[in-house]
């Protein structure tokens, strides 16, 4: 193998990422990994600016424990922009302005989720956030103490959520969960089988003393002059307001398959398709955690871990993972179905509620379009849905949820770029004696 | 829309997304253009249709009249300034002669040290794809039938054939399929293909459209690669930035090379633009016939009319193209000479099977 | 409690504001409530997901404009400003 490439280039470090990382770097193997945020641990593990204030995760710390012994290099701040032909990446760097090249022997995609966007009234006010994008963006340093806070949406982890930012000094007053009781018991029923899985929630509880968690109820809107006031929310029965500062609002989680995609693998369902030991439709490419049908964080790891495993030939040792992989993925589905939308949230939207963010397209403009002849195109070059630099990640969830329109063309640049980097010959980063490994234990 | 308002009952079929193809992958500069006379008179003849409809046409089509500015990088390329003046006088076209300092206050961002320019006031920048549903729109209010989602598979006396094994009947049928020429095997059309960056927004960067001189040389080299300075102002304040041209690729995919070549010529006349975010990158392709201009007219199949053909000009000369093929099929006059955009120029002898 | 951590002074639409050492550009506009940008119909708009995928958070950093600001730190003497 040329020292050109590395043997296995991993694009993520969030628990698959590091999981992988972890388990192809046995034997010596030239391992590098690539995440487009400022330190490791995705989303969910990243450590924040004043992380020491905060209670420790086994969890995390064991496994990136595990990364940093492995010795795979971390290239963060690295946002994947482009794949070139014979396994190349091309990444780019926004805080430093340059790019860079990685080539590859074995890839393995570990691009995680991100949170899905419902509009409804209000949505676009300063002071509403996503519901996990707060949390982030608390993590970035924002101050929340003594800020009131209302958490709505769906999802497992609107829990954990409400529970940080408690825990930086926000004042959570209620989450609304828009998934019904009833769903939510016979989820927890199959949760009895995974006592740690209940640990973990009773632990979020018992820090959420206090803050009413409802079920079965969504937002109507949020109000405020040039800034959020307050927010409406209802059961379908009744409505109630909640004065606060900030909303943090976010429906699940949808797969990140953007980079995937324009690989080349096949998807099924919205998420990337692959085998029983992880391999996805392309050779070489394996896919890890989120993309691959959101399950969680015990699913990443043990798909990280598998895929690794495959990506440096051990194939006997993946294969013993198989089992533990598939419980989890159907842990996965118990929960995409315990957290499935209920159509009212698909109708919180008015006609002028504004769905795609980039362009100020109203959902009036895109509802007169759904004549079932019309695609995601239609809207794309019709009213613009779609066409600003988030490029439809945002968005298009949205609209899939509403219309069932499909973004379905995935085009290099992944990601907006400066003009120069289109012209310019990105360097080809071979070595790991720069300032990219960064401390994360 | 042409044929609808001239009273046919028109059916347009279309396989895929109206406007999505070379409407979608265009910048949408309506220019008139002088490579030669008969392009000359079409074009001129387009951009007049255009200001006819401008106050009908939705805002969604973005028409505003930016003006082209034929940007003279030296000397030599003011000579041409000055023939370019002489040639769009003598068809009644207005434009203005730019010295150096007169086109740095047009244009701050250009650098310094162009010869000047040929402004070109009347020319204006559109939204291809909002303007060819707007066509269609009207067309439907008119009664015309949009057959939507199958491929015509075939085209031929008074009968169109359907994927799906459905069929039209037609007392004439009008291949506009752009590049495609699946209906019309014996026609020569070559895909040339273009790239185009969009920017994000940046409201007065760019006033008019840009071009620079040597585009006409680069454009019309029917073999070799090329690119040339070429940048747009859209209404939003986004900036398109071109052009370059390939023949034999007819791959979608991006071509780095070629992409770079055109990026460093468009920051050769425009330094700053290195630096300003862009936010998608595309190719589309130009239908480009062999004498360079479009086909318009009857075919020797008598039920079968062609509009194809108009290399990077097609939504400058849609409205021009479109009123003389109804002139075609209606048997009415024309407004200009319509003989150098027959089909059987380029039949050359060989018998179409009809 | 830590000690005293190390802070960073930015200009934020011409008014300092500190905040901590390793925050981002969108904790220094969210903490002095500054829009990051006006949308494409005027309206103010603050960061959304915090994870660099929405580009709410667009804002002008030392005159460069469309700064993505939840995915650029802080710099000492750093002048963001709300984008037009």
């Amino acid at each position: 193998m040329s020292s050109q490439h590395w043997d296995v280039l991993i694009v993520g470090a969030g628990p698959a990422g590091m999981a992988a990382a972890a388990a192809a770097s046995q034997g010596g193997h030239r391992v590098a990994v690539l995440d487009e945020n400022p330190a490791a641990g995705g989303q969910i593990w990243r450590r924040g600016w004043n992380d020491d204030e905060h209670k420790p995760d086994a969890a995390r710390q064991a496994q990136t424990g595990k990364f940093v012994a492995s010795g795979a290099t971390l290239f963060h701040g690295r946002r994947v922009v482009a794949a070139l032909a014979q396994g190349v990446l091309e990444t780019w760097n926004d805080a430093e302005n340059v790019g860079e090249r990685f080539a590859y022997d074995k890839l393995i995609l570990a691009t995680g989720a991100r949170e899905r966007f419902l509009p409804f009234p209000g949505w676009t006010l300063p002071g509403v956030f996503g519901a996990g994008g707060l949390q982030a963006l608390v993590r970035n340093g924002y101050d929340v103490r003594g800020k009131r806070v209302a958490v709505a949406g769906t999802g497992p982890l609107l829990m954990a959520i409400a529970a940080h930012l408690q825990e930086d000094g926000a004042k959570v007053l209620s989450i609304c969960e828009q998934a019904p009781l009833s769903q939510l018991v016979s989820f927890a029923t199959a949760l009895l089988k995974r006592p740690g899985k209940i640990l973990q929630g009773l632990s979020l509880r018992s820090s959420l003393r206090g803050v009413a968690y409802r079920t079965g109820s969504w937002p109507v809107a949020a109000y405020g002059a040039g800034q959020l006031e307050k927010v409406e929310f209802t059961d379908g029965k009744r409505r109630w307001e909640v004065d606060c500062d900030l909303l943090a609002c976010g429906f699940h989680l949808v797969p990140n398959i953007e980079l995937p995609a324009l690989l080349g693998c096949a998807l099924e369902d919205g998420c990337v398709r692959v085998d029983a030991l992880q391999r996805t439709s392309v050779e070489h490419v394996f896919c890890a955690g989120e993309p691959t049908g959101v399950a969680g964080v015990d699913a990443a790891l043990l798909q990280g871990e598998a895929a690794g495993l495959m990506a440096i030939g051990l194939t006997a040792q993946a294969q013993k993972l198989s089992a533990r992989v598939a419980s989890e993925r159907g842990f996965g589905a118990a929960m995409e179905k315990a957290f499935r939308l209920r159509t009212e949230v698909l109708q919180m939207a008015a006609k002028d509620t504004i769905v795609c963010r980039c362009e100020d397209v109203c959902y009036g403009d895109l509802k007169a379009l759904a004549d079932g002849q019309n695609t995601w195109t239609d809207a794309k070059l019709q009213k613009r849905c779609g066409m600003g630099p988030c490029q439809g990640r945002v968005c298009g969830p949205a609209v899939e949820a509403l219309f069932g329109w499909k973004n379905a063309s995935v085009r290099p640049p992944i990601f907006p770029l400066p003009i120069s980097a289109l012209s310019s010959e990105p360097q080809l980063r071979t070595d790991s004696n720069s300032a990219a490994l960064q401390e994360i234990q | 829309m042409e044929c609808a308002r001239a009273g046919l009952r028109v059916g347009v079929v279309e396989p895929r997304v109206p406007g999505g193809a070379a409407s979608a992958a265009g910048m949408g500069h309506v220019v008139v253009m002088d490579d030669s006379p008969a392009q000359l008179a079409l074009s001129r003849y387009g951009r007049e249709l255009w200001q006819k409809m401008r106050a009908a046409l939705p805002d969604s089509v973005e028409y505003e009249q930016r003006g082209t500015l034929w940007v003279a990088a030296d000397g030599e390329e003011m000579q041409e300034v000055y023939a370019k003046q002489a040639t769009y006088t003598s068809i009644g076209v207005s434009s203005q002669v730019l010295d150096e300092k007169a086109l740095a206050q047009a244009e701050p961002e250009l650098r310094k040290g162009l010869a000047g320019g040929l402004l070109v006031p009347e020319d204006a920048v559109v939204y291809p794809p909002a303007a060819a549903r707007y066509f269609l729109d009207e067309a439907i209010a008119l009664g015309a039938k949009l057959i939507r989602g199958v491929r015509p598979v075939e085209a031929a006396k008074g009968i169109v054939r359907l994927q799906d094994g459905s069929a039209l009947s037609a007392g004439s049928i009008v291949i506009a399929t752009g590049v495609d020429t699946s209906l019309v095997p014996w026609i020569t059309v070559q895909p040339r293909k273009g790239h185009l960056v969009i920017t994000d927004r940046y409201p007065g960067f760019v006033h008019h459209q840009l071009v620079e001189l040597g585009y006409l040389k680069s454009a019309h080299k029917l073999t070799a690669d090329s690119v040339a300075f070429n940048v747009q102002p859209r209404q939003t304040g986004q900036l398109l930035i071109g052009s370059s041209r390939q023949y034999g690729d007819a791959e979608h995919d991006v071509d780095n090379k070629i992409l770079k070549q055109m990026i460093d010529r468009a920051c050769e006349y425009m330094p700053r633009i290195r630096d300003l975010s862009a936010i998608r990158v595309w190719t589309g392709f130009r239908a480009a016939t062999p004498n360079k201009l479009p086909l318009i007219g009857p075919t020797p199949d008598p039920t079968v009319f062609l509009a194809m053909g108009f290399e990077g000009l097609g939504i400058t000369n849609s409205p021009a193209a479109a009123r003389l093929l109804a002139d075609h099929l209606l048997q009415r006059e024309s407004a200009i000479d319509r003989d150098p955009f027959l089909p059987a120029h380029v039949f050359r002898g060989e018998s179409a099977h009809a | 409690m830590p000690e005293k951590r190390k802070e960073v002074l930015v200009q934020v639409n011409g008014m300092p504001v500190t905040v901590p050492a390793g925050a981002m550009v969108s904790a220094a506009l969210l903490q002095s409530n500054a829009p990051c940008r006006s949308s494409v119909t005027g309206q103010p708009r603050t960061a959304l997901c915090g994870m660099g995928i929405c580009f709410e958070c667009r804002a002008v950093i030392d005159g460069v404009a469309h700064r993505r600001t939840c995915q650029i730190p802080c710099r000492e003497g750093m002048v963001v400003e709300t984008m037009q």
